[in-house]
Protein backbone atom coordinates (compact mmCIF):
# COMPACT_ATOMS: atom_id res chain seq x y z
CA UNK A 1 0.00 0.00 0.00
CA UNK A 2 2.68 2.46 -1.02
CA UNK A 3 1.82 5.09 -3.65
CA UNK A 4 3.72 5.29 -6.90
CA UNK A 5 6.57 7.81 -7.10
CA UNK A 6 5.83 11.46 -7.72
CA UNK A 7 7.48 14.86 -7.42
CA UNK A 8 6.28 17.06 -4.59
CA UNK A 9 5.63 20.77 -5.03
CA UNK A 10 4.61 23.22 -2.35
CA UNK A 11 3.76 26.61 -3.89
CA UNK A 12 3.16 29.64 -1.67
CA UNK A 13 0.64 31.52 -3.83
CA UNK A 14 -2.39 30.72 -5.95
CA UNK A 15 -0.57 32.13 -8.97
CA UNK A 16 2.35 29.73 -8.44
CA UNK A 17 0.00 26.78 -7.87
CA UNK A 18 -1.91 27.54 -11.06
CA UNK A 19 1.34 28.00 -12.98
CA UNK A 20 2.61 24.62 -11.77
CA UNK A 21 -0.66 22.90 -12.63
CA UNK A 22 -0.77 24.40 -16.12
CA UNK A 23 2.88 23.75 -16.98
CA UNK A 24 2.98 20.23 -15.54
CA UNK A 25 -0.21 19.32 -17.37
CA UNK A 26 -2.32 16.19 -16.98
CA UNK A 27 0.20 14.39 -14.81
CA UNK A 28 -0.13 16.93 -11.99
CA UNK A 29 -2.83 16.91 -9.33
CA UNK A 30 -3.53 19.47 -6.63
CA UNK A 31 -3.32 18.01 -3.10
CA UNK A 32 -5.78 19.44 -0.57
CA UNK A 33 -6.66 17.29 2.48
CA UNK A 34 -5.60 14.21 0.54
CA UNK A 35 -8.21 11.94 2.07
CA UNK A 36 -9.67 10.99 -1.31
CA UNK A 37 -6.50 11.24 -3.39
CA UNK A 38 -3.95 9.50 -1.12
CA UNK A 39 -6.06 6.32 -0.67
CA UNK A 40 -6.54 6.23 -4.46
CA UNK A 41 -2.78 6.61 -4.92
CA UNK A 42 -2.11 3.76 -2.49
CA UNK A 43 -4.37 1.53 -4.57
CA UNK A 44 -2.55 2.84 -7.69
CA UNK A 45 -5.91 3.90 -9.06
CA UNK A 46 -4.33 7.36 -9.21
CA UNK A 47 -0.70 7.69 -10.29
CA UNK A 48 0.03 11.40 -10.63
CA UNK A 49 3.63 12.27 -11.48
CA UNK A 50 3.40 15.58 -9.64
CA UNK A 51 1.52 16.62 -6.53
CA UNK A 52 0.96 20.31 -5.93
CA UNK A 53 0.34 20.59 -2.18
CA UNK A 54 -1.94 23.52 -1.40
CA UNK A 55 -1.22 23.62 2.34
CA UNK A 56 1.45 26.29 1.89
CA UNK A 57 -0.73 28.58 -0.21
CA UNK A 58 -1.71 31.73 1.66
CA UNK A 59 -5.28 32.94 1.51
CA UNK A 60 -7.02 29.65 0.72
CA UNK A 61 -8.39 29.19 4.25
CA UNK A 62 -11.05 30.97 6.21
CA UNK A 63 -14.71 31.87 6.52
CA UNK A 64 -16.07 35.36 6.07
CA UNK A 65 -19.46 36.99 5.76
CA UNK A 66 -20.03 40.08 3.68
CA UNK A 67 -23.64 41.20 3.87
CA UNK A 68 -25.73 38.37 2.51
CA UNK A 69 -22.82 36.32 1.21
CA UNK A 70 -20.67 33.78 3.02
CA UNK A 71 -17.31 32.98 1.46
CA UNK A 72 -15.35 29.88 2.43
CA UNK A 73 -11.76 29.31 1.34
CA UNK A 74 -11.23 26.01 -0.46
CA UNK A 75 -8.66 24.73 2.07
CA UNK A 76 -10.98 25.24 5.03
CA UNK A 77 -11.30 21.86 6.72
CA UNK A 78 -14.52 20.15 7.77
CA UNK A 79 -13.25 20.47 11.35
CA UNK A 80 -12.89 24.23 10.93
CA UNK A 81 -16.41 24.46 9.47
CA UNK A 82 -17.73 22.62 12.53
CA UNK A 83 -15.80 24.94 14.87
CA UNK A 84 -17.10 28.10 13.17
CA UNK A 85 -19.78 30.10 15.02
CA UNK A 86 -20.45 32.06 11.82
CA UNK A 87 -21.36 28.85 9.98
CA UNK A 88 -23.46 27.67 12.95
CA UNK A 89 -25.39 30.93 12.81
CA UNK A 90 -25.73 31.55 9.08
CA UNK A 91 -25.56 28.05 7.57
CA UNK A 92 -26.49 25.46 10.21
CA UNK A 93 -27.10 22.87 7.48
CA UNK A 94 -23.36 23.01 6.76
CA UNK A 95 -22.66 21.96 10.35
CA UNK A 96 -25.21 19.16 10.10
CA UNK A 97 -23.64 17.89 6.88
CA UNK A 98 -19.97 18.26 7.87
CA UNK A 99 -20.60 16.26 11.05
CA UNK A 100 -21.83 13.36 8.89
CA UNK A 101 -18.70 13.28 6.73
CA UNK A 102 -16.23 10.50 7.51
CA UNK A 103 -14.79 10.58 11.07
CA UNK A 104 -13.03 13.09 13.35
CA UNK A 105 -9.51 12.42 12.04
CA UNK A 106 -10.60 12.73 8.42
CA UNK A 107 -12.45 15.97 9.22
CA UNK A 108 -9.25 17.56 10.61
CA UNK A 109 -7.65 17.12 7.18
CA UNK A 110 -10.51 16.92 4.67
CA UNK A 111 -11.35 20.26 3.04
CA UNK A 112 -14.55 21.69 1.65
CA UNK A 113 -12.74 22.58 -1.58
CA UNK A 114 -11.55 19.03 -2.09
CA UNK A 115 -14.97 17.68 -1.25
CA UNK A 116 -16.73 19.81 -3.86
CA UNK A 117 -14.03 19.79 -6.56
CA UNK A 118 -13.29 16.08 -6.71
CA UNK A 119 -16.55 15.22 -8.48
CA UNK A 120 -17.08 12.06 -6.44
CA UNK A 121 -20.83 11.36 -6.48
CA UNK A 122 -20.50 10.01 -2.93
CA UNK A 123 -19.31 13.33 -1.49
CA UNK A 124 -21.88 15.17 0.59
CA UNK A 125 -21.07 18.84 0.00
CA UNK A 126 -21.82 19.03 -3.75
CA UNK A 127 -25.58 18.41 -3.45
CA UNK A 128 -25.69 20.75 -0.48
CA UNK A 129 -23.91 23.49 -2.44
CA UNK A 130 -26.41 23.09 -5.28
CA UNK A 131 -29.27 23.29 -2.76
CA UNK A 132 -27.86 26.49 -1.28
CA UNK A 133 -27.29 28.10 -4.68
CA UNK A 134 -23.52 28.31 -4.08
CA UNK A 135 -20.96 29.30 -6.68
CA UNK A 136 -17.32 28.31 -7.03
CA UNK A 137 -14.39 30.58 -7.82
CA UNK A 138 -12.06 28.90 -10.31
CA UNK A 139 -8.63 30.38 -10.96
CA UNK A 140 -6.52 29.48 -13.96
CA UNK A 141 -3.65 30.78 -16.05
CA UNK A 142 -6.00 33.07 -17.96
CA UNK A 143 -7.72 34.51 -14.89
CA UNK A 144 -10.60 33.80 -12.55
CA UNK A 145 -14.21 32.86 -13.22
CA UNK A 146 -17.24 31.96 -11.13
CA UNK A 147 -19.49 29.03 -11.85
CA UNK A 148 -22.71 27.93 -10.19
CA UNK A 149 -22.44 24.66 -8.26
CA UNK A 150 -25.51 23.51 -10.22
CA UNK A 151 -23.48 23.78 -13.46
CA UNK A 152 -20.21 22.35 -12.18
CA UNK A 153 -20.88 18.61 -12.15
CA UNK A 154 -20.84 16.79 -15.50
CA UNK A 155 -20.36 13.14 -14.56
CA UNK A 156 -18.66 10.98 -11.96
CA UNK A 157 -15.28 12.70 -11.42
CA UNK A 158 -15.93 15.01 -14.39
CA UNK A 159 -16.44 18.66 -13.59
CA UNK A 160 -16.25 22.05 -15.26
CA UNK A 161 -12.67 22.50 -13.98
CA UNK A 162 -10.37 23.02 -16.95
CA UNK A 163 -6.83 21.60 -16.88
CA UNK A 164 -4.66 23.94 -14.82
CA UNK A 165 -7.59 25.48 -12.98
CA UNK A 166 -7.93 25.50 -9.22
CA UNK A 167 -11.10 25.88 -7.17
CA UNK A 168 -10.09 28.56 -4.66
CA UNK A 169 -13.27 29.51 -2.78
CA UNK A 170 -16.98 28.92 -2.42
CA UNK A 171 -19.57 31.65 -2.18
CA UNK A 172 -22.93 30.93 -0.57
CA UNK A 173 -25.89 33.33 -0.38
CA UNK A 174 -27.10 33.35 3.24
CA UNK A 175 -30.46 31.60 3.48
CA UNK A 176 -33.40 33.69 4.72
CA UNK A 177 -33.68 34.23 8.48
CA UNK A 178 -35.99 31.60 9.97
CA UNK A 179 -35.40 29.13 7.15
CA UNK A 180 -35.77 25.43 7.83
CA UNK A 181 -33.06 23.00 6.86
CA UNK A 182 -32.09 19.35 7.10
CA UNK A 183 -29.48 16.99 5.70
CA UNK A 184 -30.69 13.40 6.07
CA UNK A 185 -28.08 10.76 5.25
CA UNK A 186 -28.47 7.01 5.40
CA UNK A 187 -25.14 5.24 5.72
CA UNK A 188 -24.07 1.78 6.82
CA UNK A 189 -21.56 2.97 9.39
CA UNK A 190 -19.54 5.99 10.50
CA UNK A 191 -17.19 6.94 7.70
CA UNK A 192 -19.27 5.49 4.91
CA UNK A 193 -20.53 7.35 1.89
CA UNK A 194 -24.29 7.82 1.67
CA UNK A 195 -26.50 4.94 0.60
CA UNK A 196 -28.79 7.89 -0.06
CA UNK A 197 -28.94 11.43 1.27
CA UNK A 198 -31.15 14.49 0.81
CA UNK A 199 -30.62 18.17 1.60
CA UNK A 200 -33.60 20.47 2.08
CA UNK A 201 -33.70 24.23 2.59
CA UNK A 202 -37.15 25.79 2.82
CA UNK A 203 -39.12 28.72 4.18
CA UNK A 204 -42.61 28.55 5.65
CA UNK A 205 -45.34 31.20 5.70
CA UNK A 206 -48.61 30.72 7.55
CA UNK A 207 -47.99 26.99 8.00
CA UNK A 208 -47.38 26.43 4.29
CA UNK A 209 -44.15 25.96 2.35
CA UNK A 210 -43.22 29.26 0.69
CA UNK A 211 -39.97 28.19 -0.96
CA UNK A 212 -38.10 24.92 -1.13
CA UNK A 213 -34.94 23.44 -2.64
CA UNK A 214 -34.02 19.76 -2.49
CA UNK A 215 -30.63 18.25 -3.31
CA UNK A 216 -29.73 14.55 -3.61
CA UNK A 217 -26.41 12.85 -2.83
CA UNK A 218 -25.10 9.59 -4.31
CA UNK A 219 -28.28 8.82 -6.20
CA UNK A 220 -26.90 9.56 -9.66
CA UNK A 221 -23.47 9.96 -11.21
CA UNK A 222 -23.69 13.64 -10.26
CA UNK A 223 -25.43 15.40 -7.38
CA UNK A 224 -29.00 16.33 -8.31
CA UNK A 225 -31.51 19.08 -7.66
CA UNK A 226 -34.96 17.53 -7.29
CA UNK A 227 -36.82 20.44 -8.82
CA UNK A 228 -40.13 18.74 -9.54
CA UNK A 229 -40.25 17.35 -6.00
CA UNK A 230 -39.54 20.80 -4.56
CA UNK A 231 -42.28 22.34 -6.71
CA UNK A 232 -44.76 19.73 -5.46
CA UNK A 233 -44.50 20.91 -1.86
CA UNK A 234 -44.83 24.67 -2.48
CA UNK A 235 -48.06 26.02 -0.99
CA UNK A 236 -48.75 22.84 0.98
CA UNK A 237 -48.51 22.05 4.68
CA UNK A 238 -46.52 18.89 3.86
CA UNK A 239 -49.49 16.62 4.43
CA UNK A 240 -48.92 12.87 3.94
CA UNK A 241 -50.25 12.85 0.37
CA UNK A 242 -47.94 15.71 -0.64
CA UNK A 243 -44.92 14.07 0.99
CA UNK A 244 -45.66 10.89 -0.93
CA UNK A 245 -45.92 12.80 -4.19
CA UNK A 246 -42.68 14.66 -3.50
CA UNK A 247 -40.81 11.44 -2.68
CA UNK A 248 -42.10 9.85 -5.89
CA UNK A 249 -41.05 12.89 -7.94
CA UNK A 250 -37.56 12.73 -6.40
CA UNK A 251 -37.28 8.99 -6.95
CA UNK A 252 -38.19 9.49 -10.61
CA UNK A 253 -34.89 11.32 -11.28
CA UNK A 254 -32.66 9.01 -9.21
CA UNK A 255 -30.40 6.55 -11.00
CA UNK A 256 -28.01 5.22 -8.37
CA UNK A 257 -25.44 2.54 -9.06
CA UNK A 258 -26.06 -0.92 -7.66
CA UNK A 259 -23.17 -1.53 -5.27
CA UNK A 260 -22.38 -2.88 -1.80
CA UNK A 261 -24.80 -0.29 -0.42
CA UNK A 262 -27.70 -2.05 -2.12
CA UNK A 263 -29.50 -2.65 -5.39
CA UNK A 264 -30.93 0.23 -7.40
CA UNK A 265 -34.52 -0.28 -6.18
CA UNK A 266 -33.46 -0.17 -2.54
CA UNK A 267 -31.32 2.92 -2.92
CA UNK A 268 -34.13 4.76 -4.71
CA UNK A 269 -36.60 3.64 -2.05
CA UNK A 270 -34.46 4.92 0.82
CA UNK A 271 -33.67 8.03 -1.25
CA UNK A 272 -37.40 8.81 -1.18
CA UNK A 273 -37.43 8.27 2.58
CA UNK A 274 -34.48 10.66 3.05
CA UNK A 275 -36.37 13.31 1.06
CA UNK A 276 -39.48 12.81 3.20
CA UNK A 277 -37.56 12.99 6.48
CA UNK A 278 -35.54 16.02 5.40
CA UNK A 279 -38.71 17.88 4.36
CA UNK A 280 -40.41 17.12 7.69
CA UNK A 281 -37.40 18.06 9.80
CA UNK A 282 -36.76 21.23 7.80
CA UNK A 283 -40.39 22.31 8.20
CA UNK A 284 -40.24 21.64 11.95
CA UNK A 285 -37.12 23.82 12.24
CA UNK A 286 -38.52 26.72 10.18
CA UNK A 287 -39.98 29.71 11.95
CA UNK B 1 13.20 9.42 -7.00
CA UNK B 2 15.26 12.08 -5.28
CA UNK B 3 14.95 12.22 -1.53
CA UNK B 4 13.91 15.26 0.40
CA UNK B 5 15.33 16.35 3.72
CA UNK B 6 12.66 16.80 6.38
CA UNK B 7 12.81 18.10 9.93
CA UNK B 8 10.06 18.01 12.51
CA UNK B 9 9.53 17.80 16.24
CA UNK B 10 8.42 14.39 17.52
CA UNK B 11 7.60 13.97 21.21
CA UNK B 12 9.48 17.17 21.95
CA UNK B 13 12.69 16.21 20.16
CA UNK B 14 13.90 17.67 16.86
CA UNK B 15 14.25 14.87 14.32
CA UNK B 16 15.29 14.77 10.68
CA UNK B 17 15.53 12.32 7.85
CA UNK B 18 15.69 11.78 4.10
CA UNK B 19 12.43 10.64 2.53
CA UNK B 20 10.97 10.04 -0.88
CA UNK B 21 7.94 12.27 -1.46
CA UNK B 22 5.77 9.14 -1.47
CA UNK B 23 6.90 8.02 1.98
CA UNK B 24 3.87 7.99 4.24
CA UNK B 25 4.27 9.69 7.60
CA UNK B 26 3.53 6.44 9.45
CA UNK B 27 6.40 4.69 7.66
CA UNK B 28 8.76 7.56 8.50
CA UNK B 29 7.74 7.36 12.17
CA UNK B 30 8.07 3.58 12.37
CA UNK B 31 11.01 2.88 10.05
CA UNK B 32 13.18 6.01 10.18
CA UNK B 33 12.51 7.07 13.75
CA UNK B 34 11.97 3.47 14.96
CA UNK B 35 8.96 4.57 17.01
CA UNK B 36 6.89 1.45 16.45
CA UNK B 37 4.15 2.27 18.96
CA UNK B 38 2.20 3.88 16.11
CA UNK B 39 0.53 0.93 14.42
CA UNK B 40 -0.47 0.25 10.83
CA UNK B 41 -3.86 -1.42 10.76
CA UNK B 42 -5.95 -1.11 7.61
CA UNK B 43 -3.76 1.23 5.53
CA UNK B 44 -6.98 2.61 4.05
CA UNK B 45 -7.80 5.52 6.40
CA UNK B 46 -10.51 3.55 8.19
CA UNK B 47 -9.16 1.99 11.38
CA UNK B 48 -7.35 4.83 13.17
CA UNK B 49 -4.55 2.62 14.58
CA UNK B 50 -1.98 5.00 13.04
CA UNK B 51 -3.49 8.13 14.64
CA UNK B 52 -0.93 10.64 15.88
CA UNK B 53 -1.30 14.23 17.04
CA UNK B 54 0.03 16.83 14.59
CA UNK B 55 -0.11 20.54 15.43
CA UNK B 56 -3.23 20.05 17.53
CA UNK B 57 -5.02 17.71 15.15
CA UNK B 58 -5.67 13.96 15.32
CA UNK B 59 -4.37 12.64 12.02
CA UNK B 60 -4.26 9.20 10.45
CA UNK B 61 -0.55 9.08 9.67
CA UNK B 62 -1.08 6.53 6.87
CA UNK B 63 -2.89 9.20 4.86
CA UNK B 64 -0.32 11.97 4.93
CA UNK B 65 3.12 12.13 3.38
CA UNK B 66 6.16 12.65 5.59
CA UNK B 67 7.17 15.66 3.45
CA UNK B 68 3.91 17.30 4.45
CA UNK B 69 4.91 17.13 8.12
CA UNK B 70 7.95 19.36 7.52
CA UNK B 71 8.24 21.75 10.47
CA UNK B 72 5.32 20.31 12.41
CA UNK B 73 5.01 19.24 16.03
CA UNK B 74 3.99 15.60 16.42
CA UNK B 75 3.12 13.43 19.39
CA UNK B 76 3.05 9.64 19.24
CA UNK B 77 2.20 7.14 21.96
CA UNK B 78 5.86 7.17 23.02
CA UNK B 79 5.42 10.78 24.12
CA UNK B 80 2.19 10.39 26.08
CA UNK B 81 3.46 9.36 29.54
CA UNK B 82 4.12 12.04 32.16
CA UNK B 83 7.61 13.56 32.24
CA UNK B 84 8.51 11.51 35.34
CA UNK B 85 7.64 8.28 33.52
CA UNK B 86 4.35 7.66 35.30
CA UNK B 87 1.28 6.86 33.22
CA UNK B 88 -0.84 9.71 31.88
CA UNK B 89 -4.45 9.92 33.03
CA UNK B 90 -5.57 8.21 29.83
CA UNK B 91 -2.99 5.44 30.03
CA UNK B 92 -4.00 4.85 33.63
CA UNK B 93 -7.67 4.84 32.60
CA UNK B 94 -7.06 2.20 29.94
CA UNK B 95 -5.21 0.10 32.50
CA UNK B 96 -7.75 0.47 35.30
CA UNK B 97 -10.84 0.03 33.14
CA UNK B 98 -9.42 -2.81 31.01
CA UNK B 99 -9.67 -0.59 27.94
CA UNK B 100 -7.55 -2.96 25.88
CA UNK B 101 -7.31 -6.64 25.13
CA UNK B 102 -4.96 -7.25 22.20
CA UNK B 103 -3.78 -3.63 22.39
CA UNK B 104 -3.35 -3.07 18.68
CA UNK B 105 -5.76 -0.13 18.50
CA UNK B 106 -4.69 1.36 21.84
CA UNK B 107 -2.00 3.85 20.71
CA UNK B 108 -4.41 5.38 18.20
CA UNK B 109 -7.26 5.35 20.71
CA UNK B 110 -5.17 7.13 23.35
CA UNK B 111 -3.83 9.77 20.96
CA UNK B 112 -7.34 10.44 19.67
CA UNK B 113 -8.86 10.52 23.16
CA UNK B 114 -6.15 12.91 24.36
CA UNK B 115 -7.05 15.44 21.66
CA UNK B 116 -10.76 14.91 22.33
CA UNK B 117 -10.30 15.70 26.04
CA UNK B 118 -8.23 18.77 25.24
CA UNK B 119 -11.01 20.10 23.02
CA UNK B 120 -13.83 18.95 25.29
CA UNK B 121 -12.67 18.24 28.86
CA UNK B 122 -16.12 17.04 29.99
CA UNK B 123 -17.52 14.97 27.14
CA UNK B 124 -20.79 13.08 27.45
CA UNK B 125 -20.77 9.37 26.69
CA UNK B 126 -22.28 10.11 23.27
CA UNK B 127 -19.57 12.71 22.58
CA UNK B 128 -16.88 10.19 23.52
CA UNK B 129 -18.37 7.58 21.20
CA UNK B 130 -18.57 10.07 18.31
CA UNK B 131 -15.12 11.37 19.20
CA UNK B 132 -13.53 7.94 18.77
CA UNK B 133 -15.68 6.93 15.81
CA UNK B 134 -12.63 7.04 13.56
CA UNK B 135 -10.88 4.36 15.62
CA UNK B 136 -11.82 0.72 15.29
CA UNK B 137 -11.36 -1.85 18.07
CA UNK B 138 -12.12 -5.50 17.35
CA UNK B 139 -11.78 -6.81 20.92
CA UNK B 140 -13.50 -4.74 23.54
CA UNK B 141 -16.85 -3.76 22.06
CA UNK B 142 -15.76 -0.22 23.03
CA UNK B 143 -17.50 -0.31 26.45
CA UNK B 144 -14.29 -0.33 28.44
CA UNK B 145 -12.59 2.14 26.12
CA UNK B 146 -15.40 4.61 26.79
CA UNK B 147 -15.02 3.96 30.54
CA UNK B 148 -11.27 4.47 30.28
CA UNK B 149 -11.80 7.89 28.70
CA UNK B 150 -14.42 8.77 31.32
CA UNK B 151 -11.94 7.72 34.02
CA UNK B 152 -9.28 9.97 32.51
CA UNK B 153 -11.70 12.89 32.14
CA UNK B 154 -12.66 12.56 35.81
CA UNK B 155 -9.02 12.46 36.85
CA UNK B 156 -8.09 15.47 34.72
CA UNK B 157 -11.06 17.42 36.11
CA UNK B 158 -10.23 16.26 39.65
CA UNK B 159 -13.64 14.72 40.27
CA UNK B 160 -14.42 11.23 41.47
CA UNK B 161 -14.96 8.68 38.69
CA UNK B 162 -18.32 7.00 38.90
CA UNK B 163 -18.76 4.01 36.69
CA UNK B 164 -22.17 4.05 35.02
CA UNK B 165 -24.45 1.13 35.81
CA UNK B 166 -24.80 -1.31 32.93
Amino acid sequence: MIPGPFSYHRPATVADAVKLLSTLGDEARPLAGGHSLVPMMKLRLATPEHLVDLHGVAGLKGISRDGGKITIGAMTTQHELLASDEIGKSLPILHETAALIADPQVRYRGTIGGNVANGDPGNDMPALMMTLGASYRLEGASGARDIAAAEFYQGAYFTALEPGELLTSISIPAPAAGHGYAYEKLKRKVGDYATAAAAVVLTMAGGKVASCTIGLTNLHETPLLAEAAAKTVIGTSLDPATLKKAAAAAEAIMSPAADARGPVEYRKHVGGIMVTRALQLAAARAS
Amino acid sequence: MAKTHVTMKVNGAEVEGLVEPRTLLVHFIRENLLLTGTHIGCETTHCGACTVDIDGMSVKSCTMFAVQAQGSDIMTIEGVANADGTLSALQEGFRMMHGLQCGFCTPGMILRAQRLLQENPRPSEAEIRMGISGNICRCTGYQNIVKAIQYAAAKINAVEFQEAAE
